[in-house]
């Protein structure tokens, strides 16, 4: 679904990815992990199309990045730790918008498919202004899976999130998000990573420091794996 | 034929999602008309405007008033996309990215010409003079299109900078004078009643600009958003 | 990137003796204008430095559309080194009109085209160095140059043509029979010796400031890239 190869980004002088190599299959649930300024968002932003590589080869779902982008985006969600939604709009507007910018037949139907998914069809015709941060979320999810993508890319979701919240958005992840798609997250909160995906790969330094399944855990859980691997990074 | 439908729809969604938006809050409407007032009155005390001079120096004041609210308006369009991320949002839509500018410039043109259409009246009323020429009105209609066309540009522009709104004036006065130019001459021109072909020659230029600019700053605008 | 190539300082003293040779042709060896007086040797640097800014003006859109098309850094530079110099001499061009309009129209500046259309050029030099101080990222930073030289360099021709519409009290030297009236001249064969130096000099200061520049920024990315490896 997602292959990465000797992907290189450059801005200006300094490099920030230094020939990753990088592949999700099908239905695959990776969670990238890695220390701050890794590059864990500007690879996110590659693979959502909003950024270009300065060297490699990246395809999405089958389409050449960043050739084939607008075929990309059309199989591409994205949830940020910005929820990228109108304030002085109310949910519906919110997704009526984004429908018509997706080119959706039937919109509206959809729209209360996806209200119901999220738990916001008692609120949606509140502005976003009104929404707390969770909802926010959870209707920024809803935006994301609108147009029914095969991928999707979280980016930090949990930020800013209190616990009830983060165990409402791990419900709508689990459920709505995930279900059926191909997905790479990036998180700080390993415990919740841990839960919800079925690989992990560590960026550390521009590249791919290591990858592991749950049975590569052994006795030790991710927090353990990743401690590893960074004590090992610092070595070289 | 459905690629073509998903572009004029992705235009008119975000023409749309600005005026709905806008419409609701009304902050951005409130805060250029306000200004606007003000800048004309501060005209009242700053220029002689008596019955004599007035309708020399009316079309000056006019268009010096639009191209100040102007700038409000197109700052704050473009910041609440840049504020919340937003903008990822619209460029994430598989659809090219001039739909996003046509969008946008819709929606700013728009702002502007509600605006100006208040004002009109406001200043008939203090300064005792009829502005509602169809004349007059034509060349406000160009002129404003000139102006959303480049000032939507530069703001997706120097909403990126570290200077953000101060540097919109400075980037777009020096490059939107020929339509102040082509404005002010044409629009003077209709309050006077000079003979038609005097103005001609200005709303040729005024329509030539409009239509160069349209067309450089679609072609460009990729580079200003993308990365 | 060691020493200055030669060819470079070749051309830099070449540049400093034609510039010399060219200051005592104007200022010596021209004859004294019958009706303006000695203050009319500016004329000769006066277009000499108008005509490397309009170079500089020209160099610097073109090598935008260039950058756009090859997202190649190299022309981004190129730019920002047209922008600058032209920049510089189109305030000298101002400054030397300045002061040969005083003495004969009276007055130290006039809303003519050509006058008006070189302060705008200069603002929208100075908006461009503006915009890029504010912006982190150099690809960034050269996209948007290159879009902004581009949009000024349509602009302005634009605005020239508008301003034109009206009158101008701007001499039309070269060439004009009722030049006289206009405050112009017509040139002696002397004249035209010192003018098309001046030009000709000029022209090569302008090549040898240019070169100059972009080997400057070339030494200032090799010193951003040094900064970034001990940084590591």
């Amino acid at each position: 679904m997602i292959k990465v190869r000797k992907l290189v980004k450059r801005f200006g002088l300094k490099t920030v990815l230094r020939g990753m190599d990088f592949s999700v299959d099908d239905g695959e649930f990776v969670a990238l992990i890695g220390p701050n300024g890794a590059g864990k968002t500007t690879f996110l932003r590659i693979l959502a199309s909003l950024a270009r590589p300065s060297m490699g080869a990246v395809n999405v779902a089958g389409f050449q990045l960043p050739k084939d982008a607008a075929d990309v985006r059309r199989r591409l969600g994205v949830v940020s730790h910005q929820p990228l939604l109108y304030v002085d709009l109310t949910a519906t507007e919110n997704l009526k918008f984004y429908g018509r910018m997706y080119n959706l037949p039937d919109v509206d139907t959809r729209i209360n498919e996806v209200l119901e998914m999220v738990g916001l069809a008692s609120r949606r015709d509140d502005l976003v202004r009104t929404y707390s941060r969770g909802m926010q979320q959870r209707l920024a999810i809803g935006r994301a899976v609108l147009h029914d993508p095969s991928v999707m890319l979280f980016d930090e979701p949990y930020t800013g999130l209190d616990q009830d919240a983060s165990t409402m958005l791990d419900e709508v992840l689990r459920t709505v998000a995930a279900r059926g798609r191909t997905v790479v997250m990036t998180s700080h909160d390993l415990a919740r990573t841990e839960d919800l995906a079925t690989r992990f790969d560590v960026l550390s330094r521009g590249k791919i420091a290591a990858s592991a399944t749950h049975e590569d855990f052994g006795s030790g859980n991710l927090l353990s794996f990743y401690k590893g691997v960074l004590e090992e990074g610092k070595k070289q | 034929m459905k690629k073509k439908n998903s572009y004029l729809r992705a235009i008119g969604a975000v023409a749309w999602k600005d005026l709905a938006a806008e419409l609701r809050s009304r902050e951005l409407l409130s805060a250029m008309l306000v200004f606007s007032l003000l800048v004309i009155l501060i005209f009242n005390f700053a220029l002689e405007l008596d019955i004599k001079t007035r309708d020399a120096v009316t079309s000056g004041v006019l268009w010096v008033t639009f191209v100040f609210a102007g700038t409000l308006g197109l700052n704050r369009s473009m910041a609440i996309e840049k504020d919340r991320g937003c903008l990822d949002g619209l460029l994430l839509a598989p659809v090219d990215r001039s739909a996003i500018y046509f969008g946008k410039a819709i929606s700013n043109l728009a702002f502007m010409l509600i605006v100006e259409i208040i004002i009109l009246p406001a200043y008939s009323v203090l300064y005792n003079t009829n502005l509602f020429q169809p004349g007059l009105l034509l060349v406000i209609l160009l002129g404003s299109i000139g102006y959303a066309a480049v000032g939507t540009l530069l703001s997706a522009m120097s909403v990126q900078t570290r200077t953000r709104d101060v540097m919109l004036p400075i980037l777009l006065f020096p490059v939107i004078v020929p339509v102040l130019i082509t404005a002010v001459k044409a629009s003077g021109g209709y309050l006077q009643n000079l003979p038609f072909d005097q103005i001609l020659p200005w709303l040729n230029l005024l329509v030539v600009y409009d239509v160069i600019f349209i067309a450089i700053s679609f072609m460009v605008f990729d580079y200003v958003v993308e990365e | 990137m060691k020493s200055k190539p030669s060819a470079l300082k070749t051309l830099d003293i070449v540049s400093f003796i034609l510039l010399a040779v060219a200051t005592y042709l104007a200022l010596v060896f021209a004859p004294t204008e019958k009706v303006m007086g000695a203050v009319q040797r500016v004329f000769y640097f006066h277009v000499a430095t108008a005509w490397v800014g309009l170079l500089g003006f020209v160099a610097a859109g073109v090598s935008g559309v260039i950058y756009l098309r090859t997202q190649n850094l190299k022309w981004d530079l190129v730019e920002q080194a047209a922008v600058e110099i032209s920049l510089v001499f189109f305030f000298i061009t101002i400054v030397l009109g300045s002061i040969w309009a005083r003495p004969i129209w009276n007055t130290w500046w006039t809303w003519d085209p050509r006058l008006t259309s070189a302060s705008i050029v200069e603002l929208i030099y100075l908006a461009y160095l503006m915009l890029r101080q504010g912006i982190e990222d150099p690809d960034r930073r050269a996209r948007f140059g290159a879009v902004y030289t581009l949009v000024g360099a349509i602009s302005v021709p634009i605005t020239f043509l508008s301003i034109r519409m009206f009158r101008t009290i701007h001499p039309v030297v070269i060439g004009n029979k009722s030049a006289a009236a206009e405050g112009g001249f017509s040139m002696s064969s002397d004249m035209k010796i010192a003018f098309f130096f001046a030009l000709f000099a000029f022209t090569i200061i302008f090549i040898d400031l240019f070169w100059n520049r972009i080997r400057l920024g070339q030494l200032q990315q090799k010193v951003e890239q040094l900064k970034l490896k001990v940084m590591e």
